[in-house]
């Protein structure tokens, strides 16, 4: 039985929720059942923001996610905030280019992706939240690209085409921090 | 058919064009504000109107209106919008107008947040406004319970002339899960003809006069009782209700929206430690499934009934009514737009086992 119960965190504007509806939606289109749960509140550009995705082969029980078995952590306070509350054998995908430290936790399985540095290489920085879900991907083998970028050929048509090609490298660049 | 990831508040909207309605007037607030978002891009699509009136008073009274002159029609707010608008519900009922109000609730009294919770359940189900009225109350606990529930609000608000209320808390009008659009509702074609509609005599039919005043009080007498009387036919056929996993079981959790499934996610713990839980979730809050409640906490291995709400415990007067007296009944609940955790849910059936 599989069961992920996930967390995305960072500042508003990074694509932390659209990392979520991505995950969801591809979940979906492979027969998973899921649920997307948004934080809200008084937020705006610049402040925190996070969303809970669960994706089973079951029932989902409760959307809400308090132990997550896997956290994406965009920036620092996301993971001060959601370190501690991961399962033990959970997992943290760390947003290397802006979080300063190093994860404290000895019984997580960890990985560092430097986001920003793989989308400026790719000449475009909206790209970078690809490299997370990419890296998420990879760690945790139960989505397939093929489906995400089937996803993106729906997505991106006509003028936009070209940017099919661009966000799955960013998937593929983010998937070998993974292999390191 | 395929599934379609939606997000609640918008699968309402688009829930209630697909079953014909082709009036809105409403006024945007958290957590809810994507159903007006929603319906000012599609509804001028379908056909209909789309109207951001200036305040939660208007809209109601507007719903009023179109209803009168026999449109599907809808209005939808959260918590303090609803507040304003009890007196046009009252005003509804009394003349006997369908239509579809949705309440997206968050923490209140006043103000309150614009986080989720469960605090209008007595004014939903007791009457917000004056007057000896019902709504029909749906509850829906995901997003496909909610596109099937809309759609048939619409056709219940119908067939019985009155206002149908969708109750859910924030979270359930904020996430998103997949859906399937079933069996299409019933068109307002296959109903009764609303005879009573102010449409205009064309010169051919006396005036229909739609009106909540009655100078006599024998007429005003009469008309109460006719009102209950229809109230009474909407007991008898429009309770919904269900059940998780509560045959045999020694715990028996109440709840509906959201903390429902959290009580599923309890009973799971519970499970894990050796306690059968099982969860009964009403559907509709009124009428509410009185009997259907008794019957599964009078079972013999029930030893207590644990109500679970995002509120500081009002569902649980009703959950009192239906247990009657059979089994102890407990109480646990956050409010404000705290919601309580499976672990607090779990620990209050323990304390109530005496743990």
């Amino acid at each position: 039985m599989a069961y992920h119960e996930i967390i995305v965190a960072g500042f508003g504007g990074q694509g932390v929720m659209s990392i979520g509806t991505t995950m969801s939606e591809a979940a979906m289109a492979q027969g998973l059942n899921v649920s997307w749960l948004p934080s809200y509140g008084p937020e705006m550009r610049g402040g925190t923001a996070n969303c809970s995705v669960v994706i089973a082969d079951t029932e989902i029980i409760s959307p809400i996610v308090l132990e997550p078995s896997e956290l994406i952590a965009m920036n620092q306070p996301s993971l001060d905030k959601f370190e501690p509350t991961v399962k033990p054998g959970g997992l943290i995908l760390v947003n290397e280019s802006i979080v300063e430290r190093k994860v404290k936790r000895d019984d997580v399985r960890i990985v560092y992706v430097p986001s920003l540095e793989i989308a400026s290489e790719l000449g475009n920085m909206r790209v970078a939240n690809m490299a997370m879900l990419g890296a998420y991907i990879e760690a945790t083998k139960f989505l397939k690209f093929e489906t995400v970028v089937d996803m993106l050929r729906n997505i991106f048509t006509s003028k936009k085409a070209h940017l099919v090609e661009l966000n799955e490298v960013a998937l593929q660049r983010g998937a070998a921090c993974v292999r390191l | 058919m395929a599934k379609e990831l939606w997000k609640g508040n918008e699968a309402i909207a688009e829930a209630a064009i697909r079953a014909g309605c082709r009036c809105y007037f409403g006024y945007p607030i958290t957590p809810q504000s994507e159903i007006p978002e929603y319906m000012s891009l599609h509804m001028p699509k379908a056909g209909g109107i789309f109207l951001q009136s200036e305040s939660e008073i208007a809209a109601i009274n507007m719903v009023y209106g179109a209803a009168g002159a026999g449109a599907r029609v809808m209005t939808s707010s959260s918590s303090p919008g609803i507040s304003l608008k009890q007196e046009g519900i009252s005003y509804m009922c009394g003349a006997e107008l369908p239509g579809v109000i949705v309440n997206v609730m968050r923490g209140g009294p006043g103000l309150g947040t614009i986080q989720p919770a469960q605090g209008d359940y007595f004014q939903a189900t007791r009457g917000g406004g004056n007057g000896d009225y019902r709504l029909i109350v749906f509850a829906p606990a995901n997003i496909q319970e909610v596109v099937d529930l809309m759609q048939e609000a619409f056709e219940l608000a119908d067939r019985y002339r009155m206002p149908v209320m969708m109750l859910l808390d924030g979270m359930i009008g904020q996430m998103m899960e997949p859906i399937e659009w079933k069996k299409p509702p019933v068109s307002p074609d296959d109903l009764p003809k609303k005879s009573w509609a102010t449409t205009g005599t064309k010169g051919e039919r006396e005036p229909n006069i739609i009106n909540s005043l009655f100078i006599s009080p024998e007429a005003c007498n009469a008309h109460n009782h006719r009102l209950e009387d229809k109230y009474r036919r909407v007991i008898a056929n429009e309770q919904r209700y269900e059940t998780n996993d509560t045959d045999g079981a020694k715990i028996i959790f109440v709840a509906y929206g959201t903390p429902a499934r959290l009580a599923r996610a309890a009973a799971g713990i519970l499970e894990k430690e050796g306690i059968k839980a099982g969860v009964f979730r009403p559907i509709t809050v009124w009428p509410y499934p009185y009997e259907a409640l008794h019957q599964v906490a009078a079972q013999e291995s029930v030893k207590a009934v644990v109500t679970v709400e995002m509120s500081t415990g009002q569902m649980v007067d009703d959950v009192r009514i239906g247990v009657n007296g059979v089994k102890p009944v407990s109480f646990v609940g956050q409010a404000g737009g705290v919601v309580p955790t499976p672990r607090e849910v779990a620990n209050a059936a323990l304390k109530a086992l005496g743990r």
